[in-house]
């Protein structure tokens, strides 16, 4: 009984995570719409806390804009439709995956361009070992006097 | 020359040090925003008034340089800013327009009787919808609207006599205002 208690309290645990910060009331009759005002409550930044997307978070803002962008797709509005006209208002910053344009693309392709280039170097660096240790020069004819001098030594 | 890759990693690393010494300079949040609406026109608004005082409308704005203050009676900082902008209404007659975001009516004239009024016409935004249709985060922020009814400069937060002098009232002046 326990543990049928215990089980039912962790699943209302995680469907309360599962729900984020929308409140029952603002939910939209139909699912399908209220679906994709989820999906794109996601995508939007909340601006008072700035780590967090409209969807999680429970600052005042973000609770008018989850309505706002209800209305928006109720009556009527695309995806991208609802979207910019948020964006419109509040900048890309509002967008928690920045579009990809010219001013980004340092963002979007920084990162693996830099990772590209760090494994060029180390290929570089690592065939040129290779290299080195597959022929290694042969010994000079005083390192051979001392090799059999120590060889000798030891014996 | 052949030292030359093994510069790189340093000039990125003195690159990325300049950057972020950037962000950390004195004076900068980095999380104020900028206001996606510069240069746009301001959104269409007709609002009530408070306490029976005629409303704001952005035809009322139209046809000369204003400010646009967005404070609210629950707002702390907007507490901190009203003498100044007492100061500039009282002294220096700038064209000072509120409107009052998220706010009960009641609420907004109380803070309005208790602090003084200094705007020429208040309007109230009880859903905060033309709040975001300005792109306001969060009050107090004050907009720079043109004669020709376009936004031309934020200041997010509490105004300062700082800030007054060095970003609004210049730009302002530059407005004919």
């Amino acid at each position: 009984m326990r543990r049928i208690a215990a089980l039912v309290a962790l699943l209302l645990i995680a469907w309360a995570g599962a729900a984020g910060a929308v409140e029952p009331r603002e939910r939209l009759a139909d699912p399908v719409l209220e679906a994709r005002a989820r999906a794109l409550s996601k995508e939007l930044r909340c601006l008072v806390c700035q780590n967090e997307s409209i969807d999680d978070s429970g600052a005042d803002l973000a609770h008018d804009l989850r309505v706002l962008l209800r209305e928006r797709i109720a009556a009527g509005d695309s995806d991208a439709q609802a979207l910019n006209f948020i964006v419109s208002r509040y900048g890309d910053f509002v967008l928690l995956k920045p579009p990809i344009e010219p001013a980004t693309y340092g963002l979007w392709f920084g990162p693996p361009a830099v990772l590209a280039l760090g494994g060029i170097g180390a290929l570089l660096y690592i065939r040129r070992r290779r290299r080195a240790a597959a022929a290694p020069a042969p010994l000079s004819e005083a390192e051979r006097q001392r090799l059999a001098q120590l060889l000798e030594d030891e014996a | 020359m052949r030292r030359l890759p093994y510069l790189i990693p340093v000039a990125l690393f003195l690159a990325l040090v300049g950057y972020f010494g950037l962000a950390l300079r004195p004076g900068h949040d980095p999380s104020t925003l900028p206001s996606a609406m510069i240069d746009k026109p301001a959104p269409d608004f007709d609002l009530a008034g408070v306490a029976g005082a005629p409303g704001l409308s952005r035809a009322t704005l139209h046809g000369h340089a204003a400010i646009v203050n967005f404070f609210a009676s629950w707002c702390l900082p907007c507490r901190s800013e009203h003498p100044l902008l007492m100061r500039l209404a009282e002294q220096e007659h700038v064209p000072l327009f509120g409107i009052a975001y998220k706010d009960k009516p009641e609420d907004a004239a109380r803070f309005l009787g208790q602090l003084g009024d200094p705007y020429r016409r208040v309007g109230l935004d009880e859903t905060g919808r033309v709040g975001i249709d300005f792109g306001v985060y969060g009050v107090p922020e004050t907009y720079l609207i043109d004669g020709n009814g376009h936004i031309r400069y934020r200041l997010v937060g509490p105004l300062t006599a700082e800030s007054l002098e060095r970003d609004l009232l210049p730009r302002l002046k530059a407005l004919g205002g």
